[in-house]
């Protein structure tokens, strides 16, 4: 058991590194306004988050994460590029199911963040480059992914718009948008829509309901997707290696699949600049499904860092790039380009002493 | 001493007293209809308790009973880790009731949870907000969601007359239990093509410390421990 104020002090020390690297530190609420958090994240959040409610300002939640607050800090004022830096406890529940774990995950732990608003492919870099370096003395593996990829890869599919749109927005959701794809592969069956006498109820309209028929209408028409295109799918979820070699898998995959060729090209230009960075890409894995099992609204450039041999922890840190996130909390306005991570110095802690 | 809880009224605790009747323990209520205080005759060492069927869970998991009548759907909503602490000794056979998703009668496209799932997300991006289930079954029907990969819902709480929030417009779906599905024809809700998030009956539960201890009792009603 190692005493709170040590992980405090490794998480010092990856604060005072995040400054050296040029960010403002910033120390959100610890209590955080339950409404913005459940539109983003769901019901799924109210899983893992603990909520309170105050008098006057509702219900609230204690910080489940930095991210969402840092960025609405942010918003409200800032200018890019920007860094930030932050440390501090995040606050997760676990509901265990059926049966009680005998070593329940800690429900308080600490988080040492950085979040960089840019868009260049440089910030990416920039980012995982520093991750990288600051957790070198632990040997951790580092995996990679692309969510740019894989949305790109879907986008590419030969299907009708509302095909394409609906498997973009379960592309964080694997169950489901394997549901989809595997209709989509099925010649359409003829929609039987239900017979109903019942007057009109509730605040979905008849007009929305019309407009959704006339969409499963027209889907009848469409032809079942190729099955090659559900192997080379298989095929691009299914990479995962060193950088060099997955990027000549891409490669060739992208033979029979040129609508690729421009993500590969970024994949390939960040390897680039982790060379210049100082890290050799032969050490860095990419995954290709790395960001499609992960958490929504990661968008572009995914990362994590794991300890290897030591079952059920966590990634010591994770991150990526948010576009999407940013959007849904700029409320359609203005979506700003942010890229970061957090790590857990609790779990650096005791790598440190084992 | 055995405790044994056993709802306090309607229904549910004069089938669970004929149930212990057809097995040769005669239970009842002591005095007034108003006291909660019960009686056992057929078996040594047992008090009856009458409680709330909601708070048997609860009383199960402390162990401040020993054997409690309560349904399943109410065991698994309020306890977390339910089987570290109460085990499932008999479904009784009565009391059958399934946790299920309805929607609206009028909406002719939602057939199943697909269909559910595609309305939600359209509903999000039309209203800027989530589709809204009513329910009082929190974690079971968020756990039955989630493992379906539902998203762009979420749950509001109704702890009564949920039936009747999608015409009040306080909720787009409701998540409820139902034995004839009576109630929701009525309010013009039907129930997804799906198999229901759960199925629950009238069970007779342990508090699993005390299961050994109830060993004989058990063999007495022709159940194993």
């Amino acid at each position: 058991m190692i005493p709170k104020r040590d992980k405090q002090a490794v998480g010092q020390r990856f604060l005072n590194a995040f400054r050296e690297a040029g960010a403002v530190e910033v120390a959100p609420d610890i209590l955080l306004p339950a409404d913005t958090l459940l539109d983003l994240y769901g019901e799924d959040i109210r899983a893992r988050a603990y909520t309170s409610s105050d008098p006057l300002r509702g219900e609230m939640m204690l910080r489940p994460d930095f991210t969402v607050p840092v960025v609405q800090m942010h918003m409200a004022g800032g200018a890019e590029p920007a860094r930030y830096c932050y440390l501090g406890e995040v606050f997760r529940k676990q509901d265990p199911g059926d049966e009680r774990p005998a070593n329940p995950r800690d429900n308080e732990y600490l988080q040492a963040g950085f979040e960089l608003f840019a868009h260049d492919p440089q910030a990416d870099a920039e980012v995982f480059a520093l991750f990288h370096r600051l957790l070198a003395p632990w040997g951790l593996r580092a995996v990679t992914g692309d969510m740019g990829l894989v949305m790109d890869a879907v986008r590419a599919l030969p299907l009708s718009e509302a095909r394409r749109d609906a498997l973009l927005h379960h592309v964080w959701r694997p169950k489901r948008f394997g549901r989809l794809l595997a209709r989509f592969s099925r010649p359409a069956a003829r929609r039987n829509v239900a017979q109903s006498a019942a007057p009109w109820a509730g605040l979905r309209t008849r007009a929305e309901m019309e407009r959704r028929m006339a969409r499963l209408a027209a889907d009848q028409d469409a032809a079942p997707l190729d099955p090659a295109w559900i192997a080379r799918l298989d095929r691009l979820f299914a990479i995962s290696a060193a950088m060099p070699k997955a990027l000549g898998e891409l490669t060739d995959l992208s033979r029979e699949w040129p609508d690729l060729a421009p993500a590969i090209r970024r994949i390939d230009d960040r390897a680039g600049m982790l060379a210049d960075l100082g890290v050799a890409p032969e050490t860095v894995l990419f995954d290709a499904s790395h960001g499609h099992r992960t958490m929504e609204y990661y968008d572009g450039f995914t990362f994590s860092f794991l300890a290897d041999g030591r079952t059920g922890w966590p990634p010591i840190a994770t991150g990526g790039r948010y576009d999407a996130l940013t959007a849904v909390l700029g409320r359609g306005g203005r979506a700003i380009p942010a890229v970061g991570g957090i790590i857990r110095p609790g779990l650096v802690a005791e790598l440190e002493t084992a | 001493m055995i405790r044994l809880g056993v709802p306090s009224k309607g229904r549910l605790m004069e089938q669970s007293f004929e149930w212990f009747a057809a097995r040769g323990v005669t239970l009842s209520r002591s005095g007034s209809d108003r006291e909660y205080a019960g009686r056992v005759d057929g078996v040594e060492g047992m008090s009856l308790i009458l409680l709330s069927a909601g708070e048997i869970p609860r009383e199960l998991a402390a162990g401040r009973i020993d054997l409690g009548v309560t349904g399943t759907d109410l065991v698994r909503e309020k306890l977390t880790g339910w089987k570290s602490d109460v085990a499932e000794v008999a479904p009784m056979g009565f009391g059958h009731a399934d946790l299920i998703l309805a929607v609206p009668d009028c909406w002719r496209d939602c057939v199943d949870l697909d269909d559910f799932a595609a309305i939600a997300r359209d509903f999000r991006a039309v209203h800027g907000f989530r589709l809204r289930i009513a329910t009082k079954y929190h974690r079971l029907v968020r756990a039955w969601l989630a493992a379906h990969e539902v998203a762009d819902y979420q749950l509001v709480d109704s702890q009564g007359a949920t039936e009747g929030t999608v015409a009040n417009q306080t909720a787009e779906a409701i998540a409820d239990i139902t034995s004839s599905g009576e109630t929701l024809r009525a309010n013009n809700l039907k129930v997804l093509a799906e198999d229901p998030i759960l199925r629950s009956q009238a069970t007779l539960f342990a508090h699993r410390a005390s299961l050994a201890d109830c060993g004989p009792f058990l063999a007495q009603l022709g159940l194993e421990a």
